[in-house]
């Protein structure tokens, strides 16, 4: 075992090439300085976070192909603006898990709170628990798995990408979407505004196929879920549509 | 002439119903929909010209024209920054969309700017690489929407900009209609060509200002604390505004006046919601000098500024910079008379034009339309621009000199009086030729 102050304040264990990170006894900006140095370094690509605690904004800013594990419970914005690297929580997380990802991996073992995936732009987030409200609000690209239930509006104003919800879906879901993909396995209490259900084709059971296997979720069959997109009705103001808005 | 005729009274226009009202009722009842349009509020507003400046005599002691020295520079996000901004004068450009404007008019703004050492700023549409690459300072903005929004930006930017709201529409989102969504435009917005884009008014991942301060912290992190973070606000409540901004972790603040311009929005947002910028420039300080944060947290304000005077009394007022957005359109050529003859056929007179968000500007700088775009030139545009901030900058050096300020930042508002009651009331200083301050004096 081996350890170096990688950047300020941070005490870095080194076992066997994966850098260990003890919340308890180092600063989350510590931490986010010693993942964003290895943009640069890649010197050590493997990552575990000791004692999150909920503590926010952790693993933000990520630049690199790292394997971060965070061992507990992540408060806000965890994986925020996500590039390339893969971060699982081993537990839950707060609002805005994975904000704005631009590609790679998060995973949420437990359950996300609301805006998970909020105006996500690529990448995969999955979550295996539950999501809370306005899961992939404002999306633009991003696929997003959720193995239970969403909230309220979730994909409101989403524009592009695809949301997967294996539970049920709660009130407004696609509100006011452009061209974001919704497929949900259980109920929908109710569709937002310009939403509407598709009829499911061929490339849409392709679609999920592909996505369940990138998730990791082999025991979903696409021909159980019902897909929603926009009815194009709202792109354009006119007046005869305005007490839908 | 006949005997009725000789005692009839001229006809007289109604002040309540006037003709533009007449004619924006008419235009209500033809179309069904509400006027959408750009600039800011037309209407007379209470405004810097009700203010005027003491110049010195034998009471105070002024400083040479051109001999001696008032520094214009200005350090902006030194509270938290490991990189702060500085500036050679305390005039930026505000932001303005690529979308709304085109990517010539956008390189222009950053020519203009970087020649006179001031920052430019993006807008409701990301980064483009013309004004990157053209201005020396930019911030980014982050928006509802985050059109475009990405950290290899964020962190190319020299200062970030969380914008709560705007001073043309405090509590709106923005707007831009279909016939400016070209291919370009939906790329980086992530949207399909030729849609009525109206983008969020609220942040999509963060509600109340204790959510702001983890989210701050967070755009910190991901910039590893390098570059300032301003938030700007519509121009409101601004007293508690200010006070949460800075207690949530803002470096800068921005206060935007119902003056300040916007690409489109609904007409009666723009003329009915928000306060006027001298209202909210007193209001801003007293939140920041309660706090002990006046002048460590900057006060950049807009909306409505014009001319050197604006600019001195912003910051005689207590604002540490001031932005202009209105201002610098109208540099670059925007309603301009040399493009009368074009105005008249799209309805407008040069000087009045503001349907921004048709994207059939003649000037060529509020349209992606690309025959329109090659009448403006970027480098004579930023050219024009920079001229304009040297005068600005001037004239403001011309009247803190006259107030014996060696410094643009040491005018205060012991310097000024009002012409008007309601001025003195708003901007908090005495009526001329009397010790009266409406509001906190007794008369």
């Amino acid at each position: 075992m081996t350890t170096n102050n990688l950047a300020e304040n941070t005490a870095v264990e080194t076992v066997a090439g994966v850098g260990t990170v003890d919340l308890a006894k180092s600063s989350v900006r510590s931490l986010n300085q010693a993942l964003h140095d290895q943009h640069d370094q890649m010197a050590i690509t493997q990552w575990e976070v000791l004692n999150p605690k909920g503590q926010h904004n952790l693993a933000v800013g990520l630049d690199a192909k790292l394997k971060v594990d965070i061992r507990g419970h992540a408060g806000y914005y965890c994986a925020g603006m996500n590039k390339e690297a893969e971060v699982t929580v081993h537990g839950n997380t707060g609002q805005g898990v994975a904000e704005n990802m631009m590609s790679g991996v998060v995973r949420i073992k437990g359950s996300a709170s609301s805006a998970a995936g909020a105006t996500a732009h690529g990448g995969l987030l999955v979550i295996e628990g539950d999501a809370g409200s306005r899961c992939g609000i404002s999306m633009k690209g991003a696929d997003i798995v959720v193995r239970g239930n969403v909230g309220h509006m979730s994909c409101f104003m989403a524009q592009a990408g695809t949301l997967v919800v294996c539970g049920d879906a709660g009130e407004a879901l696609g509100d006011s979407l452009y061209e974001v993909h919704i497929y949900v396995k259980g109920s929908v209490k109710s569709l937002g505004a310009d939403c509407i259900e598709k009829e499911m084709r061929p490339e849409h059971i392709e679609e999920l196929t592909e996505l369940f296997e990138r998730a990791g979720m082999d025991d979903q069959d696409p021909r159980d879920f019902k897909r929603y997109g926009s009815a194009r009705q709202l792109y354009n103001f006119k007046v005869d549509n305005a007490g839908a808005y | 002439m006949s005997e009725k005729r000789k005692y009839m009274t001229v006809p007289r226009e109604s002040a309540t119903f006037d003709r533009s009202t007449m004619s924006e009722i008419r235009r209500a009842a033809d179309t069904g929909i509400y006027d959408i349009r750009g600039a800011g509020a037309k209407r007379k507003l209470p405004h810097f010209d009700d203010l005027l400046f003491l110049g010195a005599s034998v009471s105070r002691y002024p400083l040479e024209g051109y001999r001696e020295k008032c520094n214009t520079s200005v350090t902006l996000g030194d509270r938290f920054a490991k990189k702060p901004i500085e500036l050679d004068i305390p005039i930026t450009i505000a932001g303005m969309s690529f979308g709304a404007l085109s990517a010539y008019a956008k390189e222009a703004l950053g020519r203009g700017a970087s020649a006179v050492g001031t920052s430019t700023t993006t807008g409701d549409g990301g980064m483009t690489e013309e004004e990157r690459g053209q201005s020396t300072k930019l911030v980014y903005q982050y928006l509802p929407s985050r059109y475009g929004m990405n950290p290899d930006d964020l962190r190319k930017a020299d200062a970030i900009e969380v914008v709560l709201g705007q001073g043309a529409k405090p509590g709106g989102g923005g707007m831009l209609l279909g016939q400016k969504i070209t291919d370009r435009v939906a790329k980086m917005r992530t949207l399909p060509k030729g849609v009525d884009q109206r983008s969020a008014c609220r942040h999509p991942d963060w509600t109340g200002p204790d959510d702001l301060e983890v989210k701050l912290r967070e755009l910190r992190e991901i910039t590893d604390w390098q570059v300032p973070i301003y938030i700007k606000v519509g121009a409101t409540r601004t007293y508690y505004d200010v006070k949460l901004a800075v207690k949530a972790g803002a470096d800068v603040i921005v206060v935007d006046g119902m003056q300040g311009g916007t690409a489109a929005t609904q007409d009666v947002f723009i003329e009915h919601v928000g306060i006027p910028t001298m209202a909210a420039i007193p209001q801003a300080v007293q939140a920041l000098q309660e706090m002990g944060m006046h002048r460590k947290v900057q006060l950049i304000v807009s909306g409505g500024i014009r001319n050197g005077a604006d600019v001195a009394k912003c910051m005689a007022l207590g604002a540490d910079a001031v932005a202009i957005g209105t201002a610098a359109m109208i540099a670059l050529g925007d309603n301009d008379p040399k493009w009368e003859e074009e105005y008249q056929k799209l309805g407008s007179t040069a000087g009045s034009y503001d349907d921004w968000h048709e994207g059939r500007d003649p000037a060529g700088i509020s349209t992606q339309d690309p025959e329109l775009m090659k009448r403006f030139d970027p480098v004579e545009g930023g050219r024009r621009l920079a001229n304009y901030l040297r005068v600005l900058t001037l004239e403001a050096q011309t009247l803190a000199r006259a107030c014996g300020k060696n410094d643009l930042r040491n005018l205060e508002p012991e310097d000024l009086v009002a012409l008007t009651v309601e001025s003195a009331a708003m901007a908090r200083v005495p009526l001329a030729g009397t010790s009266w301050v409406p509001g906190q004096h007794n008369f």
